[in-house]
């Protein structure tokens, strides 16, 4: 199965690859995993006082498709509102990145990754 | 199609390993091309079609995991083709945290090599009699979430593996 150059640009350069200080109260984490490859996502956002996400990092161990998604998903959830962001479909990350259908559950994984993220945001507000 | 049934076997998830292997090589001699040589084309391409059965019903119930996952799908939990995710944050920062062990093993440390499979043989086994105690209390649910953790280990043992052909 041959990879889109998108995947490849990502999968030789990820952008934001590494992790916050969880300790510091403005960064938030989002798990998920893949049980059909085994895949792993970690993706940490750091959100500021309005609400917007002022930075992105992760972390995933998993195949080219899974780094080039989560890659491209933290540049473009950089600058947006957690609103925003809530809104971001996998079907985007795969059109972008011309994820063959075997591989489109790597950019659900990463949707979920962002939603387990802004998860753990709302849990940090809500008391 | 019941996979217990084509052995004539308790639909469960305990299993006779030894007894499954007989009725195998019972039900493969009694297919065996041979056996039709004199039978017309109908009756040979049947006994062909029965023996890809016979061998796809063969690997998934001698697996522990392929086994209860048909016994789910039985059970009208199909976890087959599934793209859900999982999303429990302390098993997969245990995760996370093999990973980062996995990767940092060098293919020539087989003391931690040696370490590593039998921690992550110990945490598989665990689970799977977590898996066991579920399926036979009717806990599907509950099955089906252990199955796919039971997915990432054996995913590790794969990495594990992989490191060794280096």
């Amino acid at each position: 199965m041959a990879y889109s150059e998108k995947v490849i640009d990502h999968y030789e350069n990820p952008r934001n690859v590494g992790g916050f200080d969880k300790n510091d109260p403005s960064v938030v984490t989002g798990m998920v995993g893949a049980p059909a490859c085994g895949d792993v996502m970690k993706l940490q956002l750091k959100i500021n006082d309005a609400g917007i996400i002022e930075d992105a990092k992760f972390k995933t161990y998993g195949c080219g498709s899974a780094i080039a998604s989560s890659s491209l998903v933290t540049e473009w959830v950089k600058g947006k509102s957690i609103e925003e962001a809530s809104q971001l479909k996998n079907t985007q990350i795969a059109e972008e990145l011309a994820l063959p259908p075997v591989k489109i559950h790597c950019s659900i994984l990463a949707e979920d990754a962002i939603k387990a993220a802004l998860e753990d945001y709302k849990k940090k507000h809500a008391g | 199609m019941n996979h217990f049934e084509f052995f004539n076997l308790p639909v469960a998830y305990e299993l006779d390993l030894a007894e499954l292997q007989q009725r195998y090589r019972k039900l493969q001699q009694a297919l065996h091309p041979d056996r039709h040589a004199s039978g017309s084309e109908r009756d040979k391409m049947l006994a062909v079609q029965r023996t890809a059965q016979l061998n796809d019903a063969y690997q998934t119930l001698r697996s522990p995991l392929l086994r209860a996952e048909h016994l789910l799908a039985l059970r009208g939990v199909d976890m087959q083709h599934e793209q859900k995710t999982l999303q429990d944050p302390e098993f997969l920062m245990a995760q996370m945290e093999w990973r980062e062990r996995v990767e940092e093993l060098d293919a020539g440390d087989f003391a931690g090599i040696d370490a590593a499979y039998k921690d992550l043989a110990a945490q598989t086994a665990e689970l799977q009699g977590e898996l066991e105690r579920l399926l036979v209390a009717n806990d599907n649910e509950a099955a089906a979430d252990t199955i796919r953790k039971l997915k990432f280990m054996h995913k590790l043992r794969r990495e594990l593996e992989a490191l060794e052909d280096v």
